[in-house]
């Protein structure tokens, strides 16, 4: 690992401060970043490490919201029996993401912000990636192996999947953050924090140099509460996802009245499946309409030779999520 | 590498290296840090504490599970500058000072949890941290919550049952 000064300071004035130099990283819990500085993806001149920062590590859930520090750490989000009972899919998202010994340092604002885990962008070995070094081309783009590339949102520099589960429940679910930088604080909707590759693979959040998120905040709405993560993965747990679902119902009666769905493993960019949720709404709950639903989710996908297989896997994917909350309901 | 470059590098690193405090095991250590400094490069090379394992070294098999202030991390992912002030338990802070083993040391052994013994400190403390955690109800509860320290020689029957021989005991 290349060297470099490291302060921790210990007020988000004084770090936002520092984080605005060129050059400058902000770490938290560390554990993909720590990992990209030894493979040489990333080489910081400084860190700023914020994890000392007190204020951040708080969350709670509300009667109209839920709000979580960024620096609450994803073991005990996952593990909160509060978190469980109003918002089971956003716990689900935590605890089938990395390893215990990841969640127990792993912070939810870092989570947001993870990098992609495309193996050309992390192997410095091959010279062409958009992303890690503008203008490069894209090894996967040029003959790679593609199977763990999205099949949303991305373009002719870059196919990089945003490898995040936390995320899609964040996405569908109508999330904010709060940032707090050198101009002061803002509030961003969830899904407009990540920028969609384009033309600039390299540009991956609306966020400033010197910002710094500080909050992740929902609204809580009926759907929450009957919600699951199904994540589908090449192995059991301790995996990124091939393609998974963070989906919620709420039912009035026999037909839907408000529907959520998030999908992992497959995009650019943490992805709402909106053309879905429109096809369930007013419906009934029945295995064809989740079908139908599941479809939806991937007519528009626009898959690589090694990536077709996310098609069929995702739409089983949702129409299974669908179906495990109707059956908790009872069959209704 | 070059007289020069190396006399160049090490004024460098002695520029950035900075002393922090930990206790290790109980006791009170200071070590000399670079911020590019893994806790578990500063465990082993400048503690020689040798129990806690380099695997993969970027977090995957979790051979390099310590304690700290009490939660079970992947030492290898910690830069050290970050564990000032930090409670840190390794495999050699088991055992009482008789010489008696912890618990799930007796276990691993009685069990033959292990074959070549390279990822067994780590899982010893993973399994530690995932009775403490309320996540040892059943076998596939362990499986899922033991999926951050891989065995490469197959061991995992004979760890989940030493897991699973532990708790009992502690709720009997």
């Amino acid at each position: 690992m290349k060297n470099f000064s490291y302060s921790s300071p210990g007020n988000l004035g004084d770090a936002t401060e520092a984080a605005k130099a060129d050059g400058t990283l902000i770490i938290a819990g560390g554990t993909t970043m720590v990992d990209l500085m030894k493979i040489g993806v990333l080489e910081p001149e400084t860190l700023v490490d914020i994890s000392g920062i007190g204020s951040l590590e708080s969350y709670e859930v509300g009667s109209d919201r839920m709000r979580f520090g960024a620096l609450a750490k994803m073991a005990t989000v996952a593990d909160d029996q509060a978190v469980i009972d109003a918002f089971p899919a956003l716990s689900e998202t935590l605890w089938k993401a990395a390893s215990p010994q990841l969640r127990n340092v792993a912070t939810l604002g870092g989570n947001i912000l993870q990098r992609t885990r495309c193996p050309y962008f992390r192997d410095t070995a091959y010279a062409q990636c958009n992303k890690r070094d503008p203008g490069s081309g894209c090894a996967a783009l040029d003959g790679g192996e593609t199977a763990h590339h999205a099949i949303f949102g991305g373009s002719d520099a870059c196919v990089a999947m945003y490898p995040g589960d936390l995320a899609q429940a964040l996405v569908a679910f109508d999330a904010k953050v709060v940032v707090q930088g050198p101009g002061g604080t803002r509030t961003i909707p969830f899904n407009e924090l990540h920028v969609r590759p384009g033309d600039n693979p390299e540009v991956e959040t609306v966020l400033k140099p010197g910002e710094i998120v500080t909050e992740i905040s929902l609204p809580i709405i009926p759907a929450m509460a009957n919600s699951i993560y199904l994540k589908a993965r090449d192995r059991e747990s301790y995996a990124f996802a091939s393609a998974s679902a963070a989906v919620g119902v709420e039912m009035e009666g026999e037909t839907v009245r408000d529907v959520r769905v998030g999908l992992g493993g497959v995009a650019s960019v943490p992805w709402r499946a909106t053309a879905a949720e429109d096809s369930l709404r007013g419906q009934p709950l029945t295995e064809e309409t989740a079908r139908e639903a599941g479809r939806i989710a991937f007519e528009e996908a626009e898959p690589l030779d090694g990536s077709a297989y996310k098609i069929a896997l995702g739409a089983d994917v949702v129409a299974g999520a669908l179906m495990t909350l109707k059956s908790r309901m009872g069959g209704k | 590498m070059a007289v020069g470059a190396a006399k160049a590098q090490e004024a460098e690193a002695s520029a950035h290296a900075r002393t922090i405090e930990m206790t290790v095991n109980g006791k009170t250590r200071h070590v000399s840090v670079e911020p590019r400094t893994t806790l578990v490069e500063a465990l082993r090379d400048n503690l020689g504490l040798t129990g806690t394992k380099i695997g993969c070294n970027q977090g995957q098999c979790g051979a390099c599970t310590i304690l700290l202030d009490g939660t079970r991390v992947n030492s290898c992912l910690t830069l050290a500058v970050t564990a000032e002030g930090a409670e840190i338990v390794t495999v050699e802070g088991l055992a009482d000072p008789t010489g008696d083993l912890h618990p799930m040391q007796t276990a691993f052994a009685e069990n033959d949890a292990f074959q070549c013994g390279y990822c067994t400190p780590g899982q010893i403390l993973s399994a530690i941290a995932c009775i403490e955690e309320g996540h040892a109800s059943d076998a596939a509860e362990i499986r899922e919550y033991m999926s951050g320290n891989l065995c490469r020689c197959g061991a995992y029957p004979n760890i989940v049952a030493a897991i699973e021989q532990v708790r009992d005991q502690q709720e009997g």
